[in-house]
This record gives C-alpha cells, structure tokens and sequence, in this order.
C-alpha cells in the first residue's frame, strides 16, 4: 500500500468555489469531475478551472485525480492534455469496459509526458460501470503499470444490469466482490461506489461497514459529512491497534536477533498476519488514534 | 368627649408637622365583582386612544422590541396608525430592526420617521438606508450599549409600544401566555424590559389579554399605562428565520468542530464554566459538538447565555447545563422553556451586558462564540455593513460579550463566495480588536498575540494555528484584491461604543 484512500471526495470541476477549498475537510484523495457533472456546454471552461485549480490551489499531501471524458469524445484527449500538464496524480478513466481502454489513455498520458519530459509521473484508475467492465476487471487492473485503482460505479452498472439499487445492496455483491478480487491479484488498490442519500447517514456507515468487510479500501463520496464516517469505519479498534503493535513489535525483535521465525506470546506469527498488523498501524497513525513515536 | 377634641387637636398638629392633610372619612367601598372591573380597566383602550393619551407630539422618540424577530407585526401597526393620525418628525428607537421593517421606508420618505437607533438592520430597509434614504444618520447600538442609553438618558424614550404574548387588563405582561386562548410565543422580553422601565409612557400591545394576575410577570403592571389588544402581535414561527438556522453546510460544521477544539483546549473547559453562543449557523452548530465533549469529559457548565436556544434548552435538559440565562428566545422551544423551567432565567439588556451594571452576566461570562461578516489583521471584527457596503446584520451583543467574556472565539470563513472575510481592514468597526482572542477559519485558528498563553495551549492541542496575515495572503491568492468600494460622502450610520462614544461612521454606497 503506497498510502490511504479511504475516501476519494468528487467535486464538480465547473464549480470553482468547491474546488478551492475541498482540502479543507481532510479526505484522502479529491477527485475533480470533468465528466458527468459537467454539462456539455461547460467542458471546456471545466477543463481550464481543473487545470488552474491543480496548478494553483495548495492541495497539501492530499491525493489528486481528474475523471476525464472518455477518449472517444471529443473532450477526452483534451482532458488528458490539460490535466497532465497541470502534473495531476491519477487519471480516472470513466465507464471502462476494456483493457484496451486503459492502454489508450496510457498512449495518450504518455505523449503529453514525453513532451514534458516526465514519463512515468502520471497514475491511472478504471471505473467499471457495467457488466463488461466487471467481467473484465482483472484485465483491466492488470493492463497497465500505472494503475494504481479500480472503482465500481454502481448507477450505470444497475442500469446495465436492468436492476436498481437496494439499501442492502445484494445486486451489487458479485461486482463488488470481483472488483475486490481483481484489485487484490493485481496488486493495486479499490475503491466502492458513491452513496447519494445525504439524509440518511446511518444507512451509509451501514454500506461502509458492508464495502470494508469486503476488502474495499476506501469509498467514493459526494460530501465533506461522509469523511468522518468512513474514517471512523476504518480506524481500527484499540484492541486491534494494540495487537498490531505487539505484532510489529515481535517482528523487529525477531530481526534483532537475526531470527527468521517470528513470535508473539510463545506462538508463531505468520507473514500475512504481520502485514494485516501494518496495515492496520498505517491506519491507525491516518486516524490519529497512533503516533509514529509510539512505535519505537 | 374631651379626650377625642384633644387628640384631634394633636392630630391636626401632626399633620402640619408631617405637611399632610387630616382624615375626614369619605372614603369610597368598591362592590364591583372582580371581573366587570377588570372589564373596565381605564388602561384597556384602542391603540388611536393609547397614542393619544400617551401624548404623544412630533418630535417625540418611540420604542420597539424585536422579540418577534422576522415575524414581528408590532413596529408595523403602530407606525401606521400614527401616519394615519398626522404625526411626523417621530424617532424610532428599536432594539433591532429586520426584513420586516421595509414599510419604514414610505415612512421615512413621507416625513413621518426622521430618524432611527437600532442595533441592526436587514433587507430593503437596510439597503435604503444604505444608499442614503434618510437625512440624518441611524445610530447603533449593541444590546449592553442600548441597555445603558436608556437607563442613562442618552436614549430617553417618550413612549415604548411593546408587543407581548400575554397580559391582563392591569398591564401586567409576558413574553408568553398560559391561556388557552394563547396565540403567539417569544418567550423573553429581555430587550423590552429597559423600555418599560425608563420611558415617560409604555403601552403594551397584545393578542392575548388575560384574566388578573398575570404570573409569573415579566413586564410589570407598575410600568405600564396603557394595554391595546390586537388581532396578532407576532407570527412565532418566524422567530426561527433570520439569523438562526441549523445548518447542514460542511464549512459550518468544520468551523463548529474547530472551534470546540479551541474550546476544550482553551483552559477554560472546566466544571462550572459559562458559555454564549451568537447565532451564526456555525457558531450554533458548536453546541452540538461541545455536548459530545461535555459528556465525554464529564465537564458540566454552570450557566448559558444570552440568546437562548433550543441546543441549549437541550443540554440544559440533559443537566449538562445548570441555568439558562435569556435576554432573548431564539425558538420555540427555548420560549416554552422560558414559560416552563424556573431554572430557565429572563434578564433585561441592562442585566445582560450593561458597561454600567456591575452584576451584568457578561461579566461572569467564560466563553463566548461569536460570528463576523469580516476581520481584519488586527482582530477588529465588522457585523453589521457588508463587503459590499450594505447595512446587512445587527451589532447584537457582540462587542459586549467580546470585552466581558474570558475567552472570545470568532467562528468565520476565510471566503464566502468570491468575498474575502479576513480582511485588511474591516469595512466598519464594530467590535474592537484588543477584545478578541481568537479567530477559527477553516483553513487554520489565528490567536491574538496578546494571548500568547492561548497559542501555546492550542499548538499544543494538535490545532494548525495561523496569523491572521497569512489567511489574508492566501484569500487574495485565491480571490484576487477586491476593488476599493465606492462610498459617498453622506453619513448614513453611526457606531456607538458601548461607553457612548462615537466609534465609526458609515458612508453611503454608491
């Protein structure tokens, strides 16, 4: 895990006030939406804010990506060019439903790169929004080494499958475990789909405790409420935290004294336990419930 | 027979001595049954037969309160009936003013009202008023201000209209009513009260006159001299609008959060503080997080106040509050607790945040949060005149509660909209800079360097403390500098201190 994304927050990119400030409220990744946000007539005003907001507004440590238009509109390529010119850290790939896809916007990262002479600099994610896609998905996270993500978009993907979404998410469960399952063998991470219903926050932390359980590392929202909830979904307990640390703690010990075999208690500790153990501590420092000092 | 002719002689000598007559029997038995006499109580009268017996003349200077907030009805009644009746030359003294107010203006225009004090003014009113409307300047007053003009003569008031939810025919009267025939509520008549007491004439007007006694009193029979029933006094579910809403807002709630942070870390979070909140959504929004920590820490207060509402009833309730203390209900629910809770304590202005009154309760105030339209480098907070020049707010009791409290904490964003917040300099100045401690954005907490002990606690505390430069800087990074407004050379408002002093004017916009 290169770092948390517990939450990916999208935000219009024809609304500039939004934009200045969303950092403000601590997500861990922002995602500026030049695609269906922005009406047809405002791409391209959405597309110079985008870009001004990137090159302008101090966004800190705060992961920042773009969802572009796909490449066969006529907005696609542009978005591409302006927001890698404004050095964004993700392009996120709309409705993806091919490996192929992914392969066209890694050409197309790549030539507004090699103009700028910085190769490489630029990550993709997929949004898998319909059954292809999700058929697809391993060789979609697998198409290119820039991917670092995959997320499910569930409102197209229902209206794909002639369904409609429920508060208990059953027609989701063979999408979002594919999509989990795909990540995990590919080695990047993934991201759950939005939650629109503002008023009802507990049927929310319900679908964050659902995503989690699953093996999503984070999820999408549409508003600063959300963050602390999944946050808090995602903070380990203190139980938990302890054990991590008495994990982790066990494995330097064994490194001390140049021993392959870890203990903890006088019983053996496997590898996965031991990067369970770490991932659970990166959350816990993200949370602010662990300081690093703790650790020593 | 001797006896009696000579204690007369010594009764007469007494009295002379007293100055006094002597007693010559002839006293009249009243046989009216309660009821008819309250019938005919000389003080129930029309409202025409109120203004006249008040004698009121051109000139004159009347009053308002503003408990009803925007859905007042009184302020508008009476000013018609004395333009019907001819008066002109007549000076409003409100304790505030708001949207409701806009038939003022043909007042104005006609001669009627010539000139005005309030606290604040909103809507068409304000905008006129703005541009220039009136030929003499309104003069504001915060609330403690206000309390202390009356008391002192500096604002004598010749005759208070007062709305009131209830009252008998003895003019005994209240913020709220017991009968069932009640049809309003605004729970405390705190700014009413200073009027009642110190103007030559009050006149209550009510929608519920009640049977003799009217108890618990607010506004006593001593002050009143004449009681005008009217269909409606007030729409109480209007108290609720103006500035007080609940908000949803993300920048509100993260605002709130902070500056329960500064709160809990400021030193002053122990059993028995005290506590105001103003009425900004985000400065409300505090409570609800303050509770969290109240519980958490098991911190409990001793008293809240100032206006009241129904967070505060709420806490109040859960016994995290131990007294309320109102000058003015900010809801329904915080005036039926009013009515309902002797814990749940009415104060007049004077007794809030009068500069005069040694026991005023701002004085024994630990904390408060207040909201801003603007601050500049220097903590000088501007509530009242907009970033566009137009009168858009009320002084309130903010720099009353700035100066008194221990700790006052500014909750505002660094930008609404495309308009800066901190500032270089505010537009007016309404509550001076020395007695503001800190300033909570959402991109970090700015503390006063008088403060120094307070920075350090904060730092401490994990908060991202900034000065107040550096917002401006990052402002006019993001906005650009706005272009200089284009005031005229008329003054259409003067700022009073709350010692009476002249603190700042305010220009009319072109």
């Amino acid at each position: 895990m290169d770092r948390l994304r517990r939450t990916m927050m999208f935000v219009p990119g024809n609304n500039p006030g939004m934009m200045q400030d969303a950092f403000i409220y601590g997500p861990d990744s922002i995602m500026l939406d030049l695609e269906d946000s922005v009406t047809l007539a405002e791409k391209d005003t959405a597309r110079l804010l985008v870009y001004n907001a990137l090159r302008t507004v101090d966004y800190g440590n705060i992961e920042m990506v773009v969802r572009i238009n796909p490449l066969s509109t006529p907005y696609g390529h542009k978005d591409v060019e302006a927001v890698v010119k404004a050095g964004v850290d993700v392009v996120r790939m709309p409705k993806t439903e091919t490996a192929d896809e992914v392969r066209e916007v890694e050409t197309a990262i790549e030539k507004v790169e090699t103009e700028l002479g910085c190769v490489g600099r630029t990550k993709i994610m997929a949004a898998v929004e319909s059954a292809l896609g999700v058929v697809n998905a391993y060789a979609i996270a697998t198409a290119s080494k820039r991917m670092m993500g995959i997320a499910l978009g569930a409102e197209d993907y229902c209206a794909n499958l002639k369904t409609q979404r429920t508060p208990e998410g059953t027609e989701l469960l063979l999408a979002r475990q594919t999509i989990v399952v795909a990540a995990r063998a590919a080695g990047i991470d993934c991201i759950d789909t939005v939650f629109s219903n503002l008023n009802d926050m507990d049927a929310f932390r319900r679908e964050v405790e659902t995503i989690k359980k699953l093996g999503f590392d984070g999820k999408s929202i549409i508003n600063p409420r959300q963050i602390e909830i999944v946050n808090e979904v995602f903070t380990p307990s203190q139980k938990d935290i302890d054990k991590a640390v008495a994990i982790v703690g066990a494995l330097h010990e064994a490194a001390r004294r140049g021993s392959g075999v870890i203990a903890l208690n006088g019983k053996m500790i496997d590898k996965p336990v031991v990067i369970r153990a770490q991932h659970t501590i990166d959350l816990a420092i993200a949370a602010g419930v662990l300081k690093k000092e703790d650790l020593s | 027979m001797k006896g009696y002719e000579e204690r007369q002689k010594l009764i007469g000598r007494i009295a002379d001595s007293f100055h006094k007559g002597v007693y010559h029997g002839g006293e009249r038995k009243i046989t009216v049954p309660r009821k008819e006499s309250q019938a005919t109580s000389e003080k129930v009268v029309s409202l025409e037969e109120a203004i006249r017996r008040c004698g009121l003349r051109d000139g004159m200077t009347i009053s308002f309160h503003h408990h009803f907030r925007s859905g007042d009805k009184v302020l508008n009644l009476v000013m018609d009936k004395i333009a019907e009746m001819g008066f002109k030359d007549i000076r409003i003294a409100a304790s505030s003013l708001n949207d409701v107010h806009t038939p003022l203006i043909n007042h104005i225009r006609n001669g009627v009202v010539t000139h005005i004090s309030t606290s604040g003014m909103r809507g068409e009113l304000a905008k006129a008023v703005s541009h220039g409307l009136m030929d003499n300047p309104v003069v504001f007053r915060s609330h403690g201000a206000r309390g202390s003009a009356v008391a002192n003569g500096d604002l004598h008031i010749d005759v208070a209209f007062l709305g009131a939810s209830s009252c008998d025919p003895m003019g005994n009267a209240c913020g709220y009513s017991r009968s069932p025939n009640a049809k309003s509520i605004c729970g405390s008549l705190g700014y009413a009260l200073p009027d009642a007491r110190y103007a030559d004439k009050t006149v209550i007007l009510t929608d519920d006159l009640v049977d003799y006694p009217n108890t618990p009193t607010s506004i006593s029979e001593h002050d009143v001299d004449y009681v005008v029933v009217v269909d409606s006094v007030g729409d109480s579910s209007k108290i609720a609008s103006g500035a007080i809403r609940d908000t949803k807002n993300p920048r509100d709630i993260l605002l709130a959060k902070t500056a329960c942070k500064v709160i809990v870390n400021s030193g002053y979070f122990r059993n028995g503080f005290s506590i105001q909140t103003g009425s900004g959504g985000a400065s409300l929004a505090v409570v609800k997080y303050l509770r969290q920590s109240m519980i958490e820490q098991n911190v409990k207060a001793s008293f809240a106040l100032g206006g009241i509402t129904s967070h505060m009833v709420k806490l109040h309730k859960e016994g995290l509050i131990d007294h309320l203390i109102d000058v003015q209900s900010f809801d329904r629910v915080a005036a039926e607790s009013l009515r309902d809770d002797p814990k749940h304590k009415e104060v007049s202005a004077n007794e809030y945040a009068s500069p005069d009154e040694p026991g005023a309760a701002t004085k024994f105030l630990d904390i408060v949060i207040l909201s801003a339209l603007e601050v500049d480098t220097n903590f000088n907070v501007n509530v009242l005149v907009g970033s566009d020049g137009i009168i858009r707010g009320a002084i309130g009791g903010h720099p009353d509660t700035a100066a008194d409290s221990a700790l006052s904490i500014v909750v505002c964003p660094l930008l609404r909209g495309r308009i800066p917040c901190i500032v270089d300099e505010v537009t007016t100045l309404i509550t001076p800079g020395p007695t503001v401690d800190v300033v909570v954005t959402e991109y970090g907490v700015a503390v006063n360097p008088r403060r120094p002990d307070l920075a350090e606690r904060l730092a401490a505390a994990g908060l991202r403390i900034v000065t107040l430069e550096s917002l401006l800087e990052r402002a006019l990074h993001v906005i650009g500098t706005p272009a200089p407004l284009p005031f005229g050379d008329k003054v259409v408002g003067v700022v009073m201190n709350r010692n009476g002093e002249v603190m700042d004017v305010i220009r009319n916009i072109l």
